[in-house]
């Protein structure tokens, strides 16, 4: 029994990092998904709440509706490839954001317009070693280091903690090419969607700013819809 | 004697001319240069104090922290009550809010969506009413270029130089997009009513300047502020007076333990100005100390080479019975008669340039466009009450402190060698 643990314990650790990131992706990542989030921004003076429905393609195309508060009840983004376009009821006006402002944060959140639209396949972004495993809220987790391979990447590193039984990350620090820590990310929440093991509250702290961080909650998700192509257009956006 | 002495001054050229030349370049040079220089610091702190940081300005202390980030998520809350405790507390000054903003500027084409879009840094006055005295204040009825100031909710006043890189006509729409307070998205379409330029780069990059209402509307501000600003009686800032009025206001409503409570700072602890203000506290005295001690060693030469020309003159005195002190006397009067000459001829020369200098300053907004603080873009010369002094006692001190120096030669000379010496 305990020979047969400490096996099963050395063939875990013996993942390679690329065989563990491989199947973080097949959790993560999807062809597409669909689904509402509550956004809880704890600010230094009051925490707001915000509620969204969300379409997102990949990382080329997402688009989002606010359903509350009243203030931003009817504010859309659509994100089409680097281009992001938010259109505002109050004013009847499409406003285009590229370049450095998808670096902004989105509705004074921890998140960034870039990481709000964030669902590409680690696999493809990073190389990963696999330094050792730690235990988070009880859960055994593979300590990952990932270092980018390619330019286009929100973060330069990542330090990911994997949950070793269910392959999602439980805690991420992302960090910018200098080392300095940006951001770091706290999931919880982790429930059983469609054969995939998805964490669907995270916390997000944006190391750089004042405050207690911001809660994004997804109540509900779907992955691999059919979402309609006029979703992803200008035109859905005044609708 | 006075009139003898004097006569003679006016009679031997030769005993006067040089000296008093001396006296009145370098009291002119005292004068034109403390002039210019009391008329430079001044508008430096007049332009700052009336674009951002007031005589006194009230924040809130985490806003005071991370001011240059515009952190109005961190302003000042029941903005109204406090501005009428500091009203009531502070009677002889004028209290006036800002609130200073980033953002994008958002031009639509004729579908309503992005044709071009710039960085805004954007002021929100109180313009509607008067009685603020904002619009002097910030001098915007010279800045306009084109159309007028806003009369009405809605319109806003942007940078020429914005308007002109991207076609923004008056008359046009754009939308301002950023955040709110509270940290919502924040869009407002507004009508430009005007084009502006201050001459600063740090104004005319992308200005935007709107009333108080607007912003509060656009920004979700209501009864809020990112500062308050404070101006002492007279519009004239006062160290000391603003230091009393902000140690006072701090005691009683400052909260250290209390990141939101509101702290107030003064102009010479905002913007680097306390360097500047010092310079300019320090630059009469600089001036003055370089010109005595300058002008000393000048004039103690010059008497040395008067006492060498009047030689024989002083020997031919004392050979007559004058006492050394007596010659030693009538030589420091001379001087003071030749210093009280130069010196009023260079104060009023002096008085001349600066007060042409006041009213025709020298343009410099060729070298000042990349500058990025608050900078004149003229610099004018002040004619004050201390112009008329500053540079005609040091004068006379050099005058008399040279001859002093210079005179005590006639102590060493020897009664017994007079004859010898004067070949008689």
């Amino acid at each position: 029994m305990t020979a047969g643990f400490l096996l099963l314990a050395f063939a875990l650790n013996a993942q390679d990092a690329k065989t563990i990131m491989a199947k973080v992706d097949q959790n993560m990542a999807s062809k597409n998904r669909v689904f509402e989030s509550t956004m809880i921004v704890h600010g230094k003076r009051a925490s707001r709440t915000m509620t969204a429905r969300s379409y997102s393609v990949g990382e080329q195309k997402s688009f989002t509706e606010y359903l509350s508060p009243v203030r931003e009840q009817g504010t859309k983004m659509l994100k089409v490839g680097n281009q992001l376009w938010i259109y505002s009821p109050s004013t009847d006006r499409t406003i285009l954001i590229s370049g450095q402002m998808l670096r902004q944060s989105v509705m004074g959140s921890d998140l960034s317009y870039e990481d709000m639209m964030e669902d590409s396949k680690l696999t493809e972004k990073y190389a990963a070693v696999n330094t050792g495993t730690e235990e988070i809220d009880g859960r055994k987790c593979f300590v990952l280091e990932l270092t980018a391979i390619v330019t286009d990447v929100n973060y330069f590193k990542r330090k990911s903690w994997i949950d070793t039984e269910r392959f999602v990350p439980l805690k991420e620090e992302l960090y910018a090419k200098s080392g300095q820590l940006l951001k770091r990310t706290t999931l919880s929440g982790v429930k059983q969607t469609q054969g995939r093991w998805f964490p669907t509250i995270i916390l997000y702290k944006d190391m750089l700013k004042a405050g207690d961080g911001t809660e994004f909650q997804m109540t509900s998700i779907q992955f691999d819809q059919v979402i309609p192509d006029y979703i992803f257009s200008k035109a859905a956006l005044k609708k | 004697m006075i009139k003898f002495l004097f006569l003679g001054i006016l009679r031997d050229k030769s005993r006067s001319l040089l000296p008093i030349i001396v006296v009145s370049v370098g009291v002119f040079l005292t004068v034109v240069m403390i002039g210019w220089m009391n008329g430079i610091f001044g508008d430096i702190v007049d332009i700052n104090a009336n674009f951002t940081t007031g005589h006194v300005k009230v924040m809130t202390r985490s806003y005071a922290d991370n001011e240059s980030q515009l952190p109005n998520d961190l302003a000042l809350m029941d903005v109204n009550n406090l501005t009428d405790t500091l009203r009531r507390e502070y009677p002889d000054m004028t209290w006036v809010q800002r609130i200073r903003f980033g953002g994008l500027i958002d031009v639509p084409d004729a579908k309503g969506e992005t044709r071009c879009q710039g960085q805004a840094i954007g002021t929100a006055l109180d313009l509607f009413h008067p009685a603020s005295g904002e619009v002097k204040r910030m001098n915007i009825q010279k800045a306009l270029k084109k159309g007028r100031i806003p009369l009405h909710p809605g319109e806003a006043l942007v940078s020429d130089e914005f308007a002109t890189r991207y076609h923004v006509a008056v008359g046009d729409s754009f939308t301002y997009f950023g955040s709110t307070m509270n940290g919502s998205m924040a869009f407002k379409t507004f009508i430009v009513s005007g084009t502006v330029r201050f001459g600063t780069s740090i104004m005319d990059r992308g200005a935007m300047i709107i009333d108080l209402s607007d912003a509060r509307l656009a920004l979700d501000m209501d009864d809020a502020a990112g500062e308050i600003l404070g101006f002492l009686p007279e519009n004239l800032y006062d160290d000391g007076l603003a230091k009393n009025v902000e140690a006072s206001f701090n005691a009683k409503h400052s909260n250290p333990k209390n990141e939101f409570s509101p702290e107030m700072f003064r102009l010479s602890e905002l913007n680097s100005m306390g360097q500047y203000i010092a310079i300019a506290d320090n630059m009469s005295f600089i001036m003055v100390f370089i010109f005595v001690l300058a002008m000393s060693v000048v004039l103690w030469n010059t008497g040395l080479l008067g006492g060498l020309r009047r030689y024989n003159e002083y020997g031919l005195r004392l050979a007559l019975g004058e006492e050394k002190k007596h010659i030693y006397r009538s030589s420091l009067i001379e001087a003071v008669l030749i210093g009280i000459l130069g010196s009023v001829l260079g104060t009023v020369l002096g008085l001349i340039v600066v007060y042409s200098l006041q009213v025709h300053p020298l343009d410099v907004s060729g070298m000042t466009g990349k500058v990025t603080m608050l900078m004149p873009q003229t610099y004018r010369a002040i004619v004050s009450p201390s112009l008329f002094y500053i540079g005609f006692l040091p004068g006379l001190a050099a005058m008399v402190l040279g001859n002093a120096l210079a005179g005590r030669a006639i102590y060493k000379r020897k009664t017994a060698e007079l004859f010898k010496e004067l070949e008689v």
